[in-house]
C-alpha cells in the first residue's frame, strides 16, 4: 500500500505510451500520410521531435517516479540535506539548451520553403484565387491557358467549394477573405494558412497524389465555422485541363446555343 | 503601515483586541480590508466560478459526444432559456458556450485565484507584514470581480436571454468587430469586452499593492534571497500583470470604440460581411492578435509562476528537504517572466504575419521551454532523497510537476513551426493548454487549498475526501484530455460544433464520447472539494499553528491569524527551506523565525551545501 501511489504516477505514463503506439491503428492518427512533399517533410519533423519528447518524458517520469519510490521508504532519520549541486544545473541547463537549439534550426529549412517567396518552388503554377466567406469557399480560376491575374477578369472561371489542382505540381493560390478570418486548412497536405480580410496571402502546396481531400476552416469564424466544408481534387494535368474546359463550357453556355461538345460530354459522365 | 497588533491567545483571534477598533460584521466580512478575508472572499468566489465554468464545458462536451441531441436534464429544466430549440445546443449557442468556458475560466477563475486568493493571503504572512501595503485598495480589488462577472453575465442575458460573446476567449476582429458577423453576440460581445476590463483593473489593483507590499513590508532579516519561492512567483507575476496589461485594455477600448463608435481599428474597407453594408476604413485585423497576445501570452505565465512557487513550498515540507537549486528556481522565474514577452508571435504562426517573424518567435519560444525544463528537474531533485510522505498535499504536487512535463513537452511540438502548421486551432493546441492550466495550475490551488486550509479556517480539511477529490479528478483529467493528443494528430479542428459532417473525421466520435464521460467524472469529483471544504469548516480536525511542520513565517502565526496577523512581531534569521538541517535537533524542520538555533552558518536559502 505503501507503494501505490509512486506506482501509480508511473503507471499513467506507461498508459500514455501505450496508447500512442495503439494509436494509429485505431484511427486516432493523422487522417492519412502526408499526400505532399512539405507535408512529408513537416511529419518527419513531428516524429523526429516526438522521440525526442518521448525520451524526456518517460526519462523524467521514470525519474520522479523512483524519487518517490525511494522517499516513501526512506528510513533515515531526516531528508538528504542538499540546498542543490551546481554542476548538476549546468549540466540540465546546457544539454536541453542543445536540443532546442538543434530542433530549431534544423526546422528553418522546412518554413523557409514554407512561407519565405524566394524559396518557393520555381515552377509554381498560379492555380486560382480562393476567397473565404461565411460560410463557404469561393474559387476563381483564369480561363484555360491564361494566368491568374490579380484582379477578376471577364473570363475567369467560378467554383464554390471545390478547388481543382494538377497533381504532381507545386500550385499557388491566392488566399482572401471576403468577411472575417478563416483557415484554409487541408489535412491530408499538411497546409494551413489563415485568411486575413484586407490582405492577400500566397500559399503553396504540392499535392502529390490524385484524388479528392478535405478542406476545412481552422479559424473560428461565427457560428456555420464547422460546416465550411470544401475539397481539394488533385488530378492529372489532362483532366485538370478538362475539368476548366468544361468550367468555361458551362459558364460561358448563353442559354440559346449549345455548350461546346467536350463540356457537353464531361457534363453528362459527372 | 499599521503598528502590530498582538492577540491573546490561540482561539480568541481578533477579539483580543476587539476593544482597540471596532470593525462591524460588514466590515469584518464583507467590506473588510484584512488581507486574509479578501483571500478568502476570492478563494469562495473563484470556486464558484469554477462549477459555472465546468458547467459550460460539460454543454460543449455533451455536443461533441452527441451532437445536435437535447440536453438531458438542462433541457427539462430551463426549457428553452439558453439554448435554441428545447435544451438542444445550437451552432450559434455552442460557439457561446465554449467562449465563455474559456473567459470564465481564465479571467474569473485561474488568474483570480492566484493572484487574487493565494497572493492576497499569503503575502503578508509570508514575508512577516501585518496587512498588504494598501489594505483599501485591496479591498476594492476583490469588489471589482463583481461588476466584472456581472458584465459577464450581462452578456449571458442582453437580447432576450439568448446571446452572449461567441467569438472565442480570443474574440479576434473582423468577426468580433463588425456586430452583423456574429448577429447572435450583439451587444454582449460590448459587455464582454467591459468585464475584460473590470477583471483587468482588479488584478491592476492587487498588482501594484503586491509589489510594494513585497518591497517595503517584508519583516526584519526577511531578505529577498530568504523570500519563500511563493513570494518570489507573485512578485514576479504582479510585475508581468503590470507591465502586459495596460496593452490588453488599450486594446479592448478600442474593440468597443470600433463596435460602439464607428472607430476602424481592426477592421479593413470593402468586406461583404453578412447583411451589412460594406465596411469602409484601413483597419488591420492582425494589429488585434498582436495587441492581445502580447498581452495573453505574458498572462499565460500569470496563471502558472505563482502555482509554481506554491508547489516548491508545498513540496519541501511535504519531502522534509531543502528546495534544491532556489536561486535556479528564482532565476528561471525571472526567465520565463522575461521571455514571455517575447514569444507571443507563436500564436500568429500561420496569421500571414512576416515569415522572418515566425523564425524569431520560433526561436524564442523554444527558449522559453528551458527554464520551464530547469524547474521540472529542480523539483524531481528536492523530491530525491526526501522522505516522501503521500497525503493530499504531496499527491496534488506531483501531479503538477508530472502534468508540467507533460504540457511543456506538448509546447515544443507547436513551437516548432512547420509542425504547428498541421496543429495550430487543432485539438493539440487544447490538450496542450489544459495540460498546463488545470494539469499543472489548478492541481497546485488543490493542493494549495489543502496545504493553507488550516491557516485559513484553523481546521484540517479532510484527508479521505482530499484524496478521493484527487484521485477522480486526476484520472478524469487524464482521460479527457490525454486523448485530445490524438484528436489534434488526427486533424480535428478546435470550436467546431459538429465536426464529424467532414468525411476524415466521422470515426472519432467514440473517443469523443468517451472524453466526455471522463470530463462528467472529473466535473462530479468536484462537488468532493466543495463538499470538503465546507464540511471541514465545522468539523475538520483542530489545527495548531504549524500543522505540517513547515518553516515560513506565516505558520509562527495562530492558526487563523487575528486581525494584524502576528501576536509576536516575526524577525526571519533564514532562508523557509532548512529541512532535515543536522543544526536542528530532535526535529526536522527549523522555522524562519526560529532564533535559538539561529548561527550563521546557516544564512540564505540558496547557500549550497554539496
Ligand atoms: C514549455 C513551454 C511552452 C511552449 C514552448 C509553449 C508553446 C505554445 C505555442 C507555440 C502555442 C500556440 C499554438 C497554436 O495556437 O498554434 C501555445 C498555446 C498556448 N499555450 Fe503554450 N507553451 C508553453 C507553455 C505554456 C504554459 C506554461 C502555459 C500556461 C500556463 C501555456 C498556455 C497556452 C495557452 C492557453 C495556449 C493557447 C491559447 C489559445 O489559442 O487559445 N503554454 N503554447
Ligand atoms: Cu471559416
Ligand atoms: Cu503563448
Amino acid at each position: 500500500m505503501n507503494k501505490f501511489w509512486p506506482f501509480f504516477f508511473m503507471f499513467w505514463p506507461f498508459v500514455a505510451v501505450v496508447l500512442f503506439f495503439i494509436a494509429p491503428s485505431m484511427g486516432w492518427w493523422f487522417p492519412s500520410e502526408a499526400f505532399s512533399p512539405l507535408g512529408v517533410q513537416i511529419d518527419n519533423l513531428f516524429y523526429l521531435i516526438l522521440v525526442i519528447v518521448s525520451v524526456t518524458f518517460v526519462g523524467t517520469h521514470i525519474g520522479l517516479g523512483y524519487a518517490l519510490w525511494k522517499g516513501v521508504d526512506n528510513k533515515a532519520e531526516k531528508g538528504w540535506f542538499s540546498h542543490g549541486s551546481h554542476s548538476l544545473e549546468v549540466l540540465w541547463s546546457i544539454a536541453p539548451a542543445g536540443i532546442l537549439m538543434f530542433i530549431s534550426l534544423y526546422q528553418l529549412d522546412v518554413w523557409r520553403t514554407y512561407r519565405v517567396k524566394s524559396a518557393y518552388p520555381k515552377d509554381l503554377y498560379g492555380v486560382a484565387e480562393v476567397t473565404a466567406r461565411q460560410f463557404e469557399w469561393r474559387i476563381r480560376y483564369p480561363a484555360p491557358g491564361k494566368k491568374l491575374q490579380p484582379t477578376p477578369q471577364p473570363d475567369d472561371l467560378y467554383t464554390v467549394n471545390d478547388l481543382h489542382v494538377p497533381v504532381n505540381q507545386p500550385v499557388l493560390i491566392r488566399l482572401r477573405s471576403m468577411d472575417v478570418q478563416h483557415s484554409f486548412f487541408v489535412p491530408a497536405l499538411r497546409v494551413k494558412q489563415d485568411a486575413v480580410p484586407g490582405t492577400v496571402i500566397p500559399v503553396w502546396f504540392e499535392a502529390s497524389k490524385e484524388g479528392g481531400f478535405d478542406l476545412t476552416c481552422a479559424e473560428l469564424c461565427g457560428w456555420g465555422h464547422y460546416k465550411m466544408r470544401g475539397r481539394v481534387f488533385a488530378e492529372r494535368k489532362t483532366e485538370f485541363e478538362k475539368y476548366l474546359n468544361t468550367l468555361k463550357a458551362e459558364q460561358g453556355f448563353d442559354g440559346v446555343n449549345k455548350p461546346s461538345e467536350s463540356g457537353a460530354e464531361i457534363a453528362k459522365t459527372e | 503601515m499599521s503598528a502590530v497588533h498582538p492577540t491573546v491567545g490561540l482561539s480568541d483571534h481578533g477579539h483580543g483586541h476587539a476593544g482597540h477598533h471596532e470593525i462591524g460584521f460588514v466590515g469584518k466580512y464583507i467590506f473588510s480590508k484584512d488581507h486574509k478575508v479578501i483571500g478568502i472572499q476570492f478563494l469562495i468566489t473563484t470556486l464558484l466560478m469554477l462549477m459555472v465554468g465546468g458547467a459550460l464545458a460539460l454543454g460543449v462536451r455533451f455536443q461533441l459526444a452527441w451532437p445536435w441531441r437535447a440536453m438531458p436534464l438542462v433541457s427539462q429544466l430551463t426549457g428553452g432559456l439558453f439554448a435554441a430549440e428545447g435544451g438542444q445546443i445550437s451552432p450559434e449557442f455552442y460557439t457561446m458556450l465554449f467562449t465563455m468556458h474559456a473567459s470564465v475560466m481564465i479571467f474569473l477563475v485561474i488568474i483570480p485565484i492566484l493572484a487574487g486568493a493565494f497572493g492576497n493571503f499569503l503575502i503578508p504572512l509570508m514575508i512577516g507584514a501585518d496587512d498588504m501595503a494598501f489594505p483599501t485598495l485591496n479591498m476594492l480589488s476583490y469588489w471589482f470581480m463583481w461588476p466584472a462577472i456581472a458584465c459577464f453575465g450581462m452578456s449571458f442575458t442582453v437580447n432576450g436571454l439568448n446571446a452572449a460573446p461567441a467569438n472565442g476567449w480570443t474574440a479576434y476582429p473582423v468577426l468580433s468587430a463588425v456586430v452583423q458577423a456574429a448577429p447572435g453576440a450583439g451587444d454582449a460581445q460590448t459587455w464582454w469586452l467591459f468585464g475584460l476590463t473590470l477583471v483587468g483593473v482588479s488584478s491592476m489593483m492587487g498588482s501594484v499593492n503586491y509589489m510594494t507590499t513585497i518591497i517595503n513590508m517584508r519583516a526584519p532579516g526577511m531578505t529577498l534571497f530568504r523570500m519563500p519561492l511563493t513570494i518570489w512567483s507573485m512578485f514576479i507575476t504582479a510585475i508581468l500583470q503590470a507591465f502586459a496589461l495596460p496593452v490588453l485594455t488599450a486594446a479592448g477600448f478600442m474593440l468597443v470604440a470600433e463596435r460602439t463608435l464607428g472607430f476602424k481599428f481592426f477592421v479593413p474597407g470593402n468586406l461583404l460581411i453578412n447583411d451589412a453594408p460594406a465596411t469602409v476604413g484601413g483597419g488591420q485585423p492582425l494589429l488585434w492578435q498582436h495587441l492581445f497576445w502580447f498581452y495573453s501570452h505574458p498572462a499565460v505565465y500569470i496563471m502558472l509562476l505563482p502555482a509554481m512557487g506554491m508547489v516548491s513550498d508545498m513540496l519541501a515540507a511535504q519531502v522534509r528537504k531543502p528546495i534544491f537549486g532556489y536561486k535556479p528556481m528564482v532565476y528561471s522565474m525571472a526567465a520565463i517572466a522575461g521571455l514571455g514577452f517575447i514569444v507571443w508571435g507563436h500564436h500568429m504562426f500561420t496569421s500571414g504575419m512576416n515569415p522572418a517573424l515566425g523564425m524569431t518567435f520560433m526561436i524564442s519560444t523554444m527558449m522559453i521551454a528551458l527554464p520551464s525544463a530547469v524547474k521540472v528537474f529542480n523539483w524531481i531533485g528536492t523530491i530525491w532523497g526526501g522522505k516522501v510522505q503521500f497525503n493530499t498535499v504531496t499527491l496534488n504536487c506531483v501531479a503538477f510537476v508530472s502534468m508540467f512535463i507533460v504540457g511543456g513537452l506538448s509546447g515544443i511540438f507547436m513551437a516548432a513551426v512547420p509542425v504547428d502548421i498541421y496543429f495550430h486551432d487543432t485539438y493539440f493546441i487544447v490538450a496542450h493548454f489544459h495540460y498546463v492550466l488545470f494539469g499543472a495550475t489548478l492541481f497546485g490551488c488543490f493542493g494549495a487549498i489543502q496545504f493553507w486550509y488550516p491557516k485559513m479556517f484553523g481546521r484540517m480539511m479532510s484527508e479521505r475526501l482530499g484524496k478521493l477529490h484527487f484521485l477522480l479528478s486526476f484520472i478524469g483529467f487524464n482521460g479527457t484530455f490525454f486523448p485530445m493528443h490524438l484528436l489534434g494528430i488526427a486533424g480535428f479542428p478546435r470550436r467546431y460544433a459538429d465536426p464529424y459532417i467532414h468525411p476524415y473525421m466521422e470515426h472519432l466520435m467514440p473517443i469523443n464520447r468517451f472524453i466526455t464521460l471522463c470530463a462528467i467524472l472529473m466535473g462530479i469529483a468536484q462537488f468532493i472539494l466543495l463538499f470538503n471544504f465546507a464540511f471541514s469548516f465545522f468539523a475538520g480536525k483542530k489545527a495548531g499553528r504549524n500543522p505540517w511542520n513547515a518553516n515560513g513565517l506565516e505558520w509562527s502565526a495562530p492558526s487563523p491569524p487575528g486581525h494584524g496577523n502576528f501576536d509576536v512581531p516575526p524577525v526571519c534569521y533564514r532562508g523557509p527551506y532548512e529541512y532535515s538541517s543536522p543544526l536542528s535537533e530532535g526535529t526536522d524542520f527549523l522555522m524562519q523565525t526560529d532564533p535559538l538555533r539561529h548561527t550563521g552558518g546557516v544564512g540564505n536559502a540558496g547557500d549550497g551545501h554539496h
